[in-house]
């Protein structure tokens, strides 16, 4: 079972959900998946703290050009739909941040002179903390394209345990590409004009992936009241309010998790689980 | 060239740090300048500047591979040929295209042997021009599960570029998109100052070192705020001490103010609400102004 945990924008609580999903999940189960997939920014690891066991670099397929086979005809250049290989005076060049790796510059080059190789984009680290893996994409500074690193995180989801995914923010690319395949999705919210303007934003993302949703608003008391409205007219559950204190705030930014140290949090993050479970397993 | 507008782009290495607001109160205290937000994922400017929209256009980019079913004979090769495992065959033996997986890059189309792909355009979007109390705003809607939000905030930025031509105006104040990816190399690329928003946080910390090489490697002058500083004196005073090693000026602190919140419900931006954090934006917007 896979939960997604994801918001419009950034600076919600996302990793505070996840990290201490995880934690609450890991004293349930006998093993926790928790995958970093906001590879620009991966915050996940400053929480959980664990032992660094590997790391793994992650590369993409990009051409490269064998000037002795090249006619310089420019066929690659033509079919290239982002621009990533472009002829300068006949000869082909390759601007390898720009390239999608589609593959297709190979497919048209007739006398084959383009063959694929590996750029990297960035790293997966892997970390365990008792029962917890925590698998971190962290993208190359100066690298644009995030979802071909999401996607190699995604491939250690485990299939037996738990998988938690800490989404990166937004609604284009990279979210779509962290969320494709998961079981439910949790969007995280504040009770605030952006919060919700993001909120609905993350909504309609959500019901054009056909997911099963529900939201999270954390800092409540230090807003208005319209996300609660909206969750209401719309039918959408609330599935965890977080109060606006800043006892939060302050573990947060030493790094720290709610759970281990205002316990009275606990309960409601292990009904968060509990409802999940019920949601999947009933279909609905 | 000499009369090119300076440019300041707001970033910060995670969202919510208070980006939006600060643009926005950049753009209020300047009384003239172009205002646009990039940050087209989470586009939240308009609600603090409630613009009157001008102009609206659509917003094409890219394409997406639609597989003409009267000509489809079945074959496979562009479920083959899909390195975004976007073409699916359905229960009844049909292939089709999944929108939100085609990443337009025309392989399929190409090697179709029947020819039964066609290659649309694709709209990912609006972008608008506007007038708001601040001055003109260039601003966009993304479309849901768009591609390419690096393109449009490209878009945006030359139109706002145009719009300062246009309207003799030397300042240029974007709301960035937050991270480290495409829409914040486009937003970042050719202005003249960055100015990333941090919050003293051991991630913020993080977050920060990367933006900041970021800017450098690009070779733009980055200045540093802390947002809500006083919540951890002792991560502020780290986070001043790594943006001196980066060579990153801290050109405004500001406090941890509760009633932001309250002005963003009145869909006013910091300094026009008298509350405690105006004047620390004062403060740095004079310090911006000198340097
Ligand atoms: S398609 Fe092949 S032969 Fe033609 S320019 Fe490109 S690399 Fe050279
Ligand atoms: S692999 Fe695709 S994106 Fe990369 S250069 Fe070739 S045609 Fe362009
Ligand atoms: S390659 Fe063309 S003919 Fe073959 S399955 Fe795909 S669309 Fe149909
Ligand atoms: S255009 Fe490219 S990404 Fe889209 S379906 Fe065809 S091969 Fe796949």
């Amino acid at each position: 079972m896979t939960i997604a945990i994801a918001s419009g924008k950034g600076g919600t609580g996302k990793t505070t959900i996840a990290t201490n999903l995880a934690i609450v999940a890991s004293e349930k189960y006998d093993s926790v998946t928790l995958l970093d997939c906001d590879v620009e920014e991966p915050n996940s690891h400053i929480f959980i703290n664990g032992k660094k066991i590997k790391e793994e670099v992650v590369n993409v397929r990009i051409p490269e050009v064998d000037e002795s086979l090249c006619t310089e005809c420019g066929a690659c250049s033509n079919f290239c739909q982002y621009n990533a290989i472009v002829s300068l005076k006949g000869k082909p060049v390759v601007f390898k941040e720009m390239c999608h790796s589609c593959g297709g510059c190979t497919l048209v080059c007739q006398p084959k002179a383009i063959h694929e190789v590996d750029h990297r984009i960035g790293l997966i680290n892997f970390y365990k903390s008792g029962k917890i893996n925590l698998i971190e994409g962290l993208l190359d500074i100066g690298s644009p394209l995030s979802p071909p690193l999401i996607g190699a995180v995604k491939g250690y989801e485990s299939k037996d345990t738990l998988n938690i995914i800490d989404a990166p923010p937004g609604t284009s690319c990279p979210v779509i590409e962290a969320i494709r395949d998961a079981d439910y999705l949790i969007l995280v919210t504040e009770p605030t004009p952006f919060g919700l303007n993001d909120l609905i934003l993350a909504v309609e993302v959500s019901r054009k992936l056909n997911k099963k949703f529900s939201v999270a608003i954390n800092r409540v008391g230090s807003g208005d009241d319209r996300v609660h409205k909206y969750c209401k007219k719309e039918n959408i559950p609330i599935i965890l309010e977080i109060p606006d204190d800043r006892r939060i705030a302050e573990l947060y930014s030493n790094g720290k998790i709610i759970l281990e140290n205002l316990p009275e949090y606990k309960k409601c993050f292990e009904e968060v689980l509990e409802k999940i479970g019920t949601v999947i397993q009933n279909g609905q | 060239m000499d009369n090119k507008p300076r440019e300041i782009v707001v970033i910060s290495g995670k969202g919510g740090t208070g980006k939006t607001s600060i643009s926005a109160s950049l753009a209020y205290l300047s009384k003239d300048c172009i205002v646009a937000d990039c940050d087209v994922d989470a586009a939240d400017l308009y609600l603090l500047l409630n613009p009157i929209t001008v102009e609206k256009h659509d917003f094409y980019s890219g394409h997406i591979a639609k597989i003409n079913q009267e000509k489809c004979i079945g074959c496979g090769t562009c479920k083959e040929l899909c390195r975004f495992d976007a073409i699916k065959k359905n229960n009844n033996s049909k292939f089709s295209v999944e929108p939100t997986s085609c990443e337009g890059c025309k392989v399929c189309v190409e090697f179709c042997p029947e020819k039964a792909i066609d290659f649309l355009e694709r709209l990912c979007g609006e972008w608008m021009k506007s007038e708001t109390r601040v001055g003109f705003m260039v601003h966009a809607k993304l479309g849901i599960a768009a591609e390419n939000s690096g393109k449009l905030v490209s878009l945006i930025r030359n139109e706002a570029r145009k719009l300062a031509q246009e309207k003799g105006k030397n300042l240029i104040i974007i709301d960035g998109p937050p991270g480290i990816g495409c829409p914040v190399i486009a937003s970042i690329t050719g202005a003249t100052d960055v100015l990333v928003v941090t919050e003293p946080t051991i991630s913020g910390i993080h977050d920060l070192e990367r933006v900041v090489s970021l800017a450098n490697h690009f070779r733009i002058k980055p200045y540093v705020a802390i947002n809500k500083f006083d919540l951890n004196p002792e991560v502020t005073e780290k986070i001043e001490k790594i943006s001196n090693e980066l060579n990153a000026q801290v050109v405004g602190k500001i406090r941890y103010d509760k009633l932001v919140t309250k002005s963003q419900i009145e869909g006013k931006t910091i300094v026009e609400s008298n509350i405690p954090s105006a004047q620390d934006i004062i403060n740095m917007w004079e310090r911006l102004k000198i340097n």
